[in-house]
């Protein structure tokens, strides 16, 4: 179990990123953080990776609180992070060097083997494209058996297709150890595709604005009606997230049209 | 897969080729080895033809080639050093200083660049003067240098690391200051030991920046080297210089420079080949340097 209990952050400047954010996330659970940009997704994530300290709140896995960088927590950044002087093999390896050898190698073989680049692990990353060089990356995050996955919107800089392919990799690694995992993204079909919870993030400073539970079953199709009106739900409320805090909700249903 | 991107300079020939026009047609079905040939022999066509020209201009009569030597002389008085095992000596005695000065100068630039990039205190404490002394013209320091050291070969050596010194002290620290903060992070994460985050992130990352620095601090220790023994050497080829001045023999100064560029260039070739395996990751169009 992951708690974030009143959860804040400003930094130096006086921004604030984050106020009195509380979430329960359950083990085993896939929740998607989704929200307008300046929402402070990003800023939650490199909370709990122990990355930035919280001004305020605490964060517990398990009832143990994380102030710096856990064991139990993994993280696949926006970007691949790569080391391009590793092979993708070992840049799988990085966080194993603890490991014995044959059990290291064991490990990186079979998750390169389920992100499809089993015949890759000699090369250079710079020899790969973009969606293999993220599937590096996840395999990275998964080899180290983390409780608690996050991901940075690590699909938004790749088109569709390639992103389909990459949420069939990522659940297949799910399916094995079943971590939690929080995705930030923004995109509503990626929530719908992956998560068992959307929650909407509401922006300046970033809070909670809406949670809305994803009770479809695995694989899920895009197309599925299941799918469309869950979607529809987190579009809604996506919208409403947006708009200044007080204003009527939907009350002039036309008048964005006509305010010029 | 998606291939890399081409470099802008290939840009146009990749273009060109599919167009199948009639103009096209005869230089694209031109064999590759001919584009190659002509990059080759191309740089060569206006020195080679310089030398040849004064030859011939020599031997016709129509220069008298006393100040400015034609080829054949320039190269027999160098057949001649060599033979003689003069060559050698001068060689050997200037590799020898360059080999100690960068040894010294390389070693204290990695070093001090290394403190400097990574501890903030220290590069506040440190750069600024270093920055100062780096502003003194190098030669500047020889009477200092002869009046501490004597006029052997310490002070040359000492010449010659301080001129290494610099442009590695500079490359290092820089490189370090450089470190993309994202793969730091990435150490982080995993919970990398100080002392891991710099043998597993650091030292990798700044490698190929302190490998330019390196060649950069090379050209500069013969650079200083030839300074060094124009100052007053018995031996060397920079004493070589010297001599053929003195002695009015313009054939051996330039058989001397000659001398200086190859092994310069030799030097700097077994620098490449020894450290490029270690930066042979590189994104980078950097083969051809």
């Amino acid at each position: 179990m992951l708690s974030l209990d009143r959860l804040s952050k400003t930094y130096a400047d006086g921004t604030r990123a984050l106020a009195d954010l509380s979430l329960e996330v359950r083990a085993g659970e896939i929740v998607a953080l989704i929200g307008g940009s300046g929402c402070g997704k990003t800023t939650l994530l490199r909370l709990i990776a122990g990355l930035d300290r919280a001004s305020a709140g605490g964060i517990r896995l398990d009832g143990e609180a994380i102030a710096a960088p856990h064991p139990g927590v993994g993280i696949v950044f926006q970007e691949p992070r790569l080391l391009p002087w590793l092979s993708v093999a070992e840049n799988v390896a990085f966080g194993l060097a603890s490991l014995p050898k044959a059990e290291r190698r064991a490990r990186v073989a079979h998750a390169l083997e389920r992100v499809g680049l089993a015949e890759h692990a000699g090369r250079w990353p710079r020899d790969l494209s973009g969606g293999q060089q993220q599937r590096v990356s996840i395999a990275r995050a998964f080899v180290a058996a983390p409780k608690v996955l996050l991901l940075d919107e690590p699909f938004s800089a790749l088109d569709a297709l390639t992103r389909a392919g990459l949420h069939r990799h990522l659940l297949a690694l799910w399916e094995e150890s079943r971590p939690t995992v929080l995705l930030v993204t923004h995109d509503v079909a990626e929530a719908v595709a992956l998560a068992d919870r959307a929650v909407v993030l509401r922006p300046k400073p970033g809070r909670i604005d809406d949670t809305i539970p994803l009770p479809l079953s695995r694989p899920r199709q895009p197309s599925s009606p299941g799918s469309e009106a869950a979607a529809r739900a987190i579009l809604a409320s996506l919208d409403r997230s947006l708009r200044p805090e007080g204003e009527p909700g939907r009350a002039k249903p036309d008048a964005s049209a006509l305010w010029w | 897969m998606e291939a890399s991107p081409l470099p802008v300079a290939d840009a146009p020939e990749g273009r060109a080729a599919p167009r199948l026009s009639w103009r096209s047609l005869p230089r694209s079905s031109r064999p590759p080895g001919g584009r190659a040939l002509t990059g080759l022999v191309l740089p060569l066509v206006l020195p080679l033809g310089l030398a040849l020209g004064w030859e011939a201009a020599v031997r016709a009569g129509l220069a008298q080639g006393r100040l400015v030597p034609p080829p054949s002389r320039v190269l027999a008085t160098l057949w001649g050093l060599a033979e003689s095992g003069e060559l050698w000596t001068h060689v050997l005695a200037s590799l020898t200083r360059v080999a100690a000065g960068f040894g010294f100068g390389a070693l204290a630039g990695i070093a001090v660049g290394a403190l400097t990039g990574t501890l903030p205190l220290v590069r506040r404490l440190v750069d600024p003067s270093l920055q100062a002394v780096r502003a003194i013209p190098s030669i500047a320091w020889v009477p200092l240098f002869i009046l501490w050291f004597g006029i052997f070969e310490a002070s040359k050596i000492t010449l010659i690391a301080v001129g290494v010194f610099f442009p590695v002290y500079l490359g290092v620290a820089g490189a370090i200051a450089g470190v993309d903060r994202k793969l730091v992070e990435v150490g982080r994460v995993f919970r990398l030991s100080r002392p891991a985050l710099a043998r597993r992130i650091l030292l990798p990352a700044v490698l190929p920046a302190t490998l330019v620095a390196l060649r950069t601090g090379l050209g500069l220790g013969f650079m200083f080297v030839a300074a060094a023994e124009l100052l007053g050497a018995s031996e060397g080829l920079g004493y070589l210089l010297l001599d053929g001045q003195q002695l009015g023999k313009p054939d051996q100064i330039v058989a001397a420079i000659l001398a200086f560029a190859a092994l310069g260039k030799l030097c700097d070739a077994v620098l490449v080949g020894l450290t490029s395996p270690l930066a042979r990751w590189q994104d980078t169009a950097r083969d051809t340097l």
